[in-house]
Parts: C-alpha cells; sequence; structure tokens
C-alpha cells in the first residue's frame, strides 16, 4: 500500500514539475541556508581555534584595564619595561617575558607601500609567540639596548614590499626613518576574517618607544609558561605581583587583565558559536516557512484535484489511501527539497568558505538533521491537506467542476 | 445471506436534493429487487432519476430514506471505509461524464481499480491491455484523454470498470457516445461476459436498440419505477 502510494505521490509530482519545483523551493533554500550557516560556523570556529593554537598552550597574556575590549583600558595606566623584568625575575616557572607596544604605520619601499601594525618587543616576542625563522636574524644584544632601526617582518610584509626578492640586508622608511631587515618569520600559513598572522614587523622594543610612541610606556606583556608549570599557579604569582606594584588595595579591582590561551579560545569560540546558533535559528525559520509553502500548495492542489480523488473513491480508494497518497506526495516533495538543498549548501558552503578564507567542514549530522527535519515537515504541513482530500464525499467530489 | 436473499433491494428508497421549497424528489418510493447474472436496462426520460438510482446502487451515495440491501447486507449501515470495500471488491462503475483521470495515459487510468486492489505492477499492466483490447482500443494504451475521441474515452470508462471483472457492473448510459456498430460490439461484450462469467449488468440507457440487449427493462418516471418487464414479452 505505501509502494502504490509513493508510485501514485510520484507520477503526481512528474505531471506537475513546475509546480513540484515551487513548492520544493522554499524546503531547498530553507535547507540550504541552515546547513551553510552552520557548517561556515563550524568553518569559523575551527580558524579561530587553530589561530589560538599557534600561540601557544602556555601563554599568559597581560594587559592594562579591567576587561578586553573596547573601552576596557580606558584610565588605567599602561606597564613599564620594569614590569616585564619583575615578573621575569621574581615568578616562578616562567619561561619567557615579552613586553610589546604597537602602532600603526605605513611603510615605504622605493616604489611600494604597506600599512601594517610595528610592534616593539624583545627577542622574548618570538619565543612567547611559536615564530621560526626563514631566514635571517633576530636582534642582538646591542640592537636592544641601543634601540637600533632594525626590524624583523612577516612573510606578507616581505610579500608587499620586495616581492619575489629576499628582504636580509633591505632598507624599508618607516615615517621619518630608515630601518634595515634582519629576519623573516616562517609563515604562520593562515589567516581568519582579515586577520592576516604574517602581516608583522617587530623592532627593538626601545625603538618604538623612542621613534614611534614618544613614552616608555609598554601595553601587553605575553609570558610563556615552561612545560609541566601551571599556568593557573604562574597566573595567580603574576595577578599578586602586578597587583603590589602597582599598589591596588585589598578590596579594589584589579586596574589589568590576565588571560591565558585557553580562556581566550573559550572566550572567542564561545562567541562563533552563539553567532553560529543564531544564524542556524534564523535559517531554520525559513524551512518552515517552506513548510507552509507545501501545506498551501498542497491545499490548492487538492482543491484542484477534487474530481480526481472523487474518482478514486469511487473507484475503491478507502480514506487512508488518499490520505497516504496526498501525506507520500508531500514528504517526496519534502525530501525532495532537502537533497537538492544539501547539494546547493554543500556547494554554497565550499565556496564561502574559500571567499572567507575559514576552513570547510563538512558536518554530517547537521545533514542527515536537517534532511531528517525537512521531511518531518512534510509530515506536519502535509497532513492537514491530506486528511481534507481523504475526507472528500466521493459524489459530491466527482460533480465537482 | 441466504441463497434466496436477491442480489441487490431496494425497499421505499427516496432521495430528496435540497429542502423546503427548493427540494427536488429525485426518486420517491422505489422498490427494486436483481437477482445474480441478471442483465437489467434501466430507461426513463432525462430528469427521471436514474442517475440518481445508480449512483445508490452503486454505494457511491446514501438514500435520504429506505433501505439498500447489497447481498444481504445493509448499505446504509456501513462505514464509508467498508463501502468502499464493496465498491474495490464488487463493483465495477461506468460514469455518465467518463470521469477518467485527466493526463493520464489510457493504460494507467485502467490500472487504477487493479492498484487499490493490491495487485503487482505486471499482472496490473496485463490486465489492463487485455481490458483495454476487449473494447477495441489496443495501440491507444498511452493517449491521455484529452487525446480521445469522445468514444474512445468511454470505451476507456468501459474498460477501467470490466478489468476487476466485478461481479455487478452499473453503467450509466455506455454507448451514449457511440455509434451503433461500436454499440453493438459493446452490448455483445457485455452479453458475452454476462452469459459466460455471470456477472450482473444493471445498464441505463435511452436507446431501444441497445435496451434490447438486456433480459429485463425497468423504466423511470418521475422518481418512480413505472415499469418492470422482461424483454420478450415487451419486444414481441
Ligand atoms: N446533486 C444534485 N442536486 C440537486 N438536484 C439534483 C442533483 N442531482 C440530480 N438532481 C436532480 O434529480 C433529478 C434526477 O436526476 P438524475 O441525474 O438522476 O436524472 P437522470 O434520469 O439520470 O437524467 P439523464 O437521463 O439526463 O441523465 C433531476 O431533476 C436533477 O435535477
Ligand atoms: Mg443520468
Amino acid at each position: 500500500m505505501i509502494w502504490n502510494a509513493l508510485l501514485l505521490s510520484l507520477r503526481e509530482i512528474r505531471r506537475n514539475l513546475t509546480r513540484s519545483f515551487l513548492t520544493v523551493l522554499g524546503i531547498m533554500i530553507g535547507v540550504s541556508a541552515v546547513i551553510t550557516m552552520v557548517t561556515l560556523g563550524n568553518g569559523a570556529t575551527r580558524a579561530v581555534q587553530d589561530q589560538i593554537a599557534s600561540l601557544g598552550s602556555n601563554l599568559i597574556i597581560l594587559r592594562p584595564g579591567q576587561r578586553l575590549g573596547p573601552g576596557g583600558g580606558v584610565g588605567a595606566p599602561n606597564f613599564k619595561l620594569a614590569d616585564a623584568q619583575a615578573i621575569e625575575s621574581q615568578v616562578s616557572g616562567v619561561e619567557a617575558v615579552a613586553p610589546s607596544i604597537a602602532r600603526s604605520a605605513t611603510i615605504v619601499r622605493m616604489a611600494r607601500n604597506w600599512t601594517s601594525s610595528v610592534t616593539g618587543s624583545t627577542n622574548a616576542f618570538f619565543a612567547t609567540g611559536n615564530w621560526t625563522l626563514a631566514e635571517g636574524r633576530y636582534f642582538n644584544d646591542t640592537e636592544e639596548r641601543a634601540g637600533r632601526a632594525v626590524c624583523v617582518i612577516g612573510e606578507t610584509v616581505r610579500r608587499e614590499l620586495f616581492g619575489a626578492q629576499s628582504p636580509i640586508g633591505g632598507d624599508m622608511r618607516i615615517k621619518q626613518f630608515s630601518c634595515e631587515v634582519i629576519g623573516l618569520l616562517a609563515s604562520k600559513g593562515q589567516s581568519t576574517f582579515g586577520m592576516d598572522q604574517d602581516d608583522v614587523i617587530v623592532m627593538p622594543l626601545r625603538t618604538v618607544q623612542r621613534r614611534l610612541t614618544g613614552s616608555q610606556d609598554v601595553n601587553s606583556i605575553r609570558i610563556s609558561v615552561q612545560e609541566g608549570v601551571s599556568v593557573d599557579r604562574a597566573m595567580a604569582a603574576v595577578q599578586q605581583l602586578m597587583r603590589e606594584r602597582r599598589k591596588i588595595g585589598a578590596n579594589e579591582d584589579n586596574n589589568f587583565n590576565l588571560m591565558d590561551t585557553r580562556q581566550i579560545a573559550e572566550t572567542l569560540t564561545g562567541t562563533t558559536r552563539v553567532l553560529t546558533m543564531l544564524l542556524g535559528a534564523v535559517a531554520a525559520v525559513s524551512l518552515i516557512v517552506g513548510g507552509i509553502g507545501i501545506m498551501n500548495i498542497m491545499l490548492v492542489s487538492v482543491t484542484e484535484r477534487t474530481r480526481e480523488i472523487g474518482i478514486r473513491l469511487a473507484i475503491g480508494a478507502l480514506e487512508r489511501d488518499v490520505l497516504l497518497q496526498f501525506l507520500i506526495e508531500a514528504v517526496t516533495l519534502a525530501c525532495l527539497g532537502g537533497i537538492i538543498g544539501i547539494v546547493l549548501a554543500t556547494v554554497a558552503s565550499y565556496q564561502l568558505a574559500q571567499m572567507m578564507q575559514v576552513p570547510f567542514l563538512f558536518d554530517a549530522r547537521i545533514n542527515v538533521v536537517s534532511f531528517l527535519f525537512s521531511a518531518a515537515i512534510g509530515v506536519v504541513f502535509g497532513y492537514f491537506p491530506a486528511r481534507r482530500a481523504a475526507r472528500l464525499d466521493p459524489i459530491e467530489a466527482l460533480r465537482h467542476e | 445471506m441466504t441463497d434466496t436473499a436477491p442480489l441487490i433491494e431496494l425497499r421505499q428508497v427516496a432521495k430528496v436534493y435540497g429542502a423546503g421549497m427548493a427540494a427536488v424528489h429525485a426518486l420517491r418510493e422505489v422498490d427494486l429487487r436483481i437477482d445474480q447474472g441478471d442483465f437489467v436496462a434501466v430507461m426513463g426520460p432525462s430528469g427521471s432519476g436514474k442517475s440518481t438510482a445508480m449512483n445508490i446502487l452503486g454505494c457511491l451515495d446514501a438514500p435520504t430514506s429506505g433501505s439498500y440491501c447489497f447481498r444481504g447486507v445493509r448499505v446504509e449501515h456501513l462505514t464509508r471505509d467498508q463501502r468502499a470495500l464493496l465498491r474495490r471488491h464488487y463493483l465495477g462503475f461506468v460514469f455518465q461524464g467518463f470521469n477518467l483521470l485527466a493526463r493520464t495515459s489510457a493504460l494507467e487510468n485502467v490500472e487504477l481499480p487493479l492498484l487499490y486492489r493490491g495487485l503487482h505492477a505486471s499482472a496490473r499492466r496485463a490486465a489492463a491491455r487485455a481490458a483495454l483490447a476487449s473494447v477495441g482500443l489496443s495501440g491507444w494504451e498511452s493517449h491521455a484523454p484529452a487525446e480521445l475521441s469522445g468514444g474512445q474515452q468511454q470505451r476507456v470508462a468501459i474498460a477501467r470498470a470490466l478489468v476487476t471483472r466485478p461481479a455487478v457492473l452499473l453503467a450509466d448510459e455506455p454507448t451514449g457516445n457511440l455509434d451503433t456498430a461500436r454499440s453493438r460490439e459493446i452490448m455483445e461484450l457485455l452479453r458475452a461476459l454476462q452469459s459466460e462469467r455471470g456477472i450482473t449488468i444493471i445498464m441505463v440507457t435511452h436507446e431501444a436498440d441497445m435496451a434490447a440487449y438486456a433480459r429485463r427493462i425497468v423504466r423511470f418516471l418521475d422518481g418512480r419505477v413505472a415499469s418492470d418487464t422482461l424483454n420478450g414479452t415487451l419486444a414481441a
């Protein structure tokens, strides 16, 4: 009986290809929207996770201000180089401490120019950031102490300013001074949301302080913790030390914040997850609207086919034969929409993932769930029109024009 | 069911359409018994209630009052689905307006009742082809009703009614759109079915020529049975 009903439904779908296509359009769009949103969201979450993982798992970042984000640092004093030195000498289990300050600047080399962020820091910057050299060398003691105009650049900066050439020994102009490139960092090879990790220029801390910021301030301190040492314990020690150095009373809040990579990862992936769910939910609404579309067209179809239903009933179809025929027709349409939607979503999310530079993660679960959901929508929204068809009085239906 | 119970028995059947001043009495106090294997022609002027009576006999419509026994079963006490099963297993219906499925091939139209009987595709197809052949429509299997003449459509409708080999064939003017030669072929076919397979035939017709094939003629007038005669006595 199911097979017969399926056969009849397929015949009917084939007979009205245009109408069938219009019916499934809503489901198609709904399913592909849900899957695309969730797939891209997962990709974005993964990208953020990867990026944070490339920072290293044992990193603590210290910044002025109570919390991260805009306005969080207002009024809170910056750090000094001495703070970093105190952490290095007084907190046990610390591997490297990198005080840093960054300024945005336009760098010119011959006819080319490139605007980027220039970071002033020590050689510890490379250790804490998991960087390795592709070419050249890091800073030497004299350069750090004297604040020489030398820099280590990332792959993106090299590409933009030096083209195919080796940058080592080359000169670039930053504001009023000329700076020699002494090292090239190995590419981290990934970038997310336009945040290109290889777009870095690092100079000795003193050079940036003297020539770009004109102050002794340091606006972030990165601390990497030795292998096997508890990050939480190190964080507590750093916090204690900073409270003392910044003379914060026992019942006052910190005017700085400390975060380890795990917390950063949780915060950022938490955000992308919420966004994914939100977009997915919006898309799911469109799927339900698609279901209403099916109901709409099925109701029209029942009215249009009243005579046909009358003939079937007169010839010996039971109520449930007709109910099943229309129900299966709705479910088949919904499933067709689901399948086409999955195909569309796979193509669309692959393309979009490339455009947005996030990894494409095919998530079988969301595909299966969306498909089942569209089938369920077929059942729910197909039932009402199908019941209406099945309840028709045969003789009345036969007289219908 | 006893042997003596007639196949079909209408007792004091009335059918009223509408109500009050606008009420139309399509049938009034109709008593009719039809035995198994009979061949009955129903005649009468237009509007005399022939189609109404056929719909009631075909379990498609219920009488306003009176009772209808089919093989000893009171049809008015059956549920919708039970009546549908009765139609499915015992009755074949040729409608006055053909009632074929539009945009559906002749073959699929004829297959339809077999589909509801749960036959397999191959058996269904073979039976439908044979039925179409018996009404002279071999080669027209894939044509939709819109691509067939009125007479051809009528023959598809007859094939659809016969394909299940029903115990009772109810035909409302089955030859209304056919030329005399075709009509005679169909009547010969019906008579053969009746004599060889013993099926009961109830057929509405306006033509005395066609009624002549029947064993018995029932005449309707203003919703009543005006006369009920055996063919021999009338033709004589
Ligand atoms: N659905 C209906 N609603 C109201 N009146 C109806 C309906 N069906 C039939 N009638 C009326 O009942 C009467 C009998 O109609 P019926 O169709 O049985 O006539 P008939 O004998 O088959 O005529 P014909 O030879 O033209 O087919 C007619 O007066 C008709 O107007
Ligand atoms: Mg009639």
